[in-house]
């Protein structure tokens, strides 16, 4: 019983990173329409961030939770501004591929850099140790990352759902000409929102270094699964992303505990279930 | 974007030639690699330059029929021809399952579904006992060729490999030039058209699908007799990277641009592998100059300018 509370939570807590990467993927393939594939290599980036802050400059867990989301937003910048920025109007396809491209670069950057292996991160002393409940053992950290990660994803969710700010991105989102006609500076909206996807996806990644050791593959590793959520949801709707991210987590903690053997391969049938029943994604609408 | 038919029967005598002459010139077992990889982008190229489907996941067409000829050359003694001949089959029935599932959606979300469900060939790559794991299949006898030829040499090897690759290429140019390619490209221009037309779009699609998958199989197949081994690297998803890249660097939608392509990515990781993991940095900064600069690939910009200057 406790074993399966414990995957669950574990599943729980891999499905609230899933959330946060399908949803920076949506919002970011919303408007620039670019599928971003060195999202987990930036998620891995935020990682590093957190271990290089902490090994050489002795920056500990909770500013790098906020300064790793910044520096990787800054690069999201320059990765928009000086890359990606030639490529609209083109096929979605060529933003793909610029994008595997830069996930090799930095992959292999940081594989040269810092070897293969994994490097651990510690527990940040105030939520080390763990509560025990009924009926399992609740280590404090992973409940915090469990209810932070929701929290942000349901803060991001609030602010393009319910705000102005929002509002912009939702009509840059289906119409970005006539956005600009009104006077919105949308180039700069297509920067920020690429720098606030990326910022999500280290933050994810900030979040993970403590629970797994922190690796140059880290991020292909999860970002493999998030296209397969991504497809599974359909990137029509934000809420539909956090749902199906969590979600599946939560499968994948049970198949973990019920019938290991498929346990890296689950949230993959379940793709090709989704695929035959309903080809437009759960939360997805045909474009 | 058709050239000059001169230049293209020019471009194939050249092939023919150097292909004969190649393991005189070069180390045999890296001109093997080379038409391994060639055969393999060229069908890639089918589906991405023809039919305008990109699909992020040929790894798994070629490592499973990497992993299928090996198994059943080194298990079960096959000789070399069945073993090619199962492993094909394998990937050809794979290309089938996942393909129908795949054109279901398109564009970037059928990049991602090819994409995912190669990494689930790979995590099973991983699980199923007899592909051995992290160490993969390894000594895959070469065998005999009609029990005459003894293939475990170089040369004879390399001109049974060079057979393998011209009935490949030999089909897919076939396939780009009948009446089916021209709906392929049909399809590629304007799909919706090609639907108003009257053509069955998915069966189209599929069929291209499954073609591709088939020879990539041959490619993966032929792969794992060249090296005796079947390895995780062939499903990898860097694999699948690694085809486009070669198709987009030699020019996608061209009939020799896969191969030149396949020529300069292996010829290039031959010359780095003393650099370790340097070698993704360097492929994916080309990666990212092609799609910024260079999205003709060497043999659309020789193309456009053989045009210009005639």
């Amino acid at each position: 019983m406790k074993a399966l509370f414990g995957q669950l939570l574990l599943g729980l807590i891999n499905g609230s990173f899933y959330a946060l990467l399908s949803l920076g993927l949506s919002i970011i393939f919303g408007l620039l329409n670019v599928i971003n594939f060195a999202h987990g290599a930036l998620y891995m980036l935020g990682a590093f961030a957190a271990y290089v802050g902490l090994v050489q400059l002795g920056i500990g867990y909770w500013p790098a939770l906020v300064l790793s989301p910044l520096v990787v937003g800054v690069l999201g910048l320059l990765i928009e501004v000086l890359l990606l920025r030639r490529l609209y109007g083109l096929d979605p396809l060529y933003g793909l591929l610029l994008t595997f491209g830069l996930t090799l670069v930095l992959e292999g950057a940081f594989q040269q850099l810092f070897g293969v292996s994994g490097n651990p991160y510690p527990m940040p002393a105030q939520l080390s140790g763990g509560a025990d409940v009924r009926f399992m053992f609740l280590p404090w950290y992973r409940g915090w990352a469990v209810v932070v990660s929701l929290l942000v994803c349901f803060a991001s969710w609030w602010v393009i759902e319910r705000t102005r700010l929002g509002s912009y991105l939702r009509a840059g989102t289906e119409n970005p000409r006539l956005l600009q006609a009104f006077g919105v500076n949308v180039p700069l909206m297509f920067t920020l929102t690429y720098a606030y996807g990326v910022a999500l996806a280290a933050f994810a990644g900030v979040m993970a270094a403590p629970i797994y050791q922190v690796s140059p593959s880290m991020g292909s590793n999860l970002i493999m699964v998030v296209f397969a959520v991504v497809v599974i949801g359909g990137m029509g709707s934000i809420a539909g992303s956090i749902i199906t991210g969590v979600g599946l987590g939560l499968v994948e903690g049970m198949t973990k505990y019920f019938y290991p053997e498929l346990a890296s391969t689950v949230v993959f049938i379940i793709m090709a279930i989704v695929l035959l029943v309903r080809p437009a994604g759960l939360f997805g609408r045909e474009r | 974007m058709k050239a000059a038919p001169w230049v293209e029967r020019l471009g194939y005598a050249i092939l023919v030639v150097a292909g004969l002459v190649a393991p005189f010139v070069v180390y045999p077992v890296f001109a093997m690699n080379v038409l391994c990889f060639a055969l393999f982008a060229s069908a890639f190229n089918l589906l991405l330059g023809y039919t305008g489907l990109l699909s992020f996941g040929h790894a798994a067409y070629l490592g499973a029929a990497g992993y299928v000829t090996g198994y059943a050359c080194k298990a079960w003694g096959w000789p070399p021809l069945f073993g090619i001949a199962l492993g094909t089959l394998v990937a050809t029935a794979l290309g089938y399952i996942i393909g129908s599932l795949a054109i279901r959606r398109s564009g970037i979300y059928f990049a991602m579904i090819t994409m995912s469900f190669a990494q689930l060939i790979f995590f099973l790559a991983v699980q199923f006992p007899w592909t051995g794991g992290e160490d993969g299949l390894q000594g895959v006898p070469r065998g005999t060729l009609f029990g005459l030829v003894d293939l475990s040499r170089n040369l004879p090897l390399y001109y049974f490999v060079y057979a393998v690759f011209l009935f490949g290429f030999a089909v897919i140019h076939r396939t780009i030039h009948s009446p089916f390619g021209h709906v392929l490209r049909s399809i590629r221009e304007n799909e919706a058209r090609a639907l108003s037309l009257g053509y069955d779009v998915a069966r189209y699609k599929l069929l291209a699908f499954v073609l591709s998958a088939a020879l990539s199989g041959l490619a993966g197949a032929t792969k794992s007799l060249v090296f005796q081994l079947a390895s995780l690297t062939d499903v990898h998803w860097h694999m699948s990277g690694q085809v486009v890249l070669m198709t987009l660097l030699g020019g996608m939608g061209t009939v020799l641009g896969p191969s030149v392509g396949a020529l300069l990515v292996v010829a290039l990781q031959n010359e780095l592998a003393s650099l370790g993991s340097w070698v993704p940095v360097i492929t994916g900064a080309i990666f990212v100059v092609c799609v910024l600069a260079f999205r003709r690939g060497i043999v659309g910009e020789v193309q456009a300018l053989v045009k210009r200057s005639f």
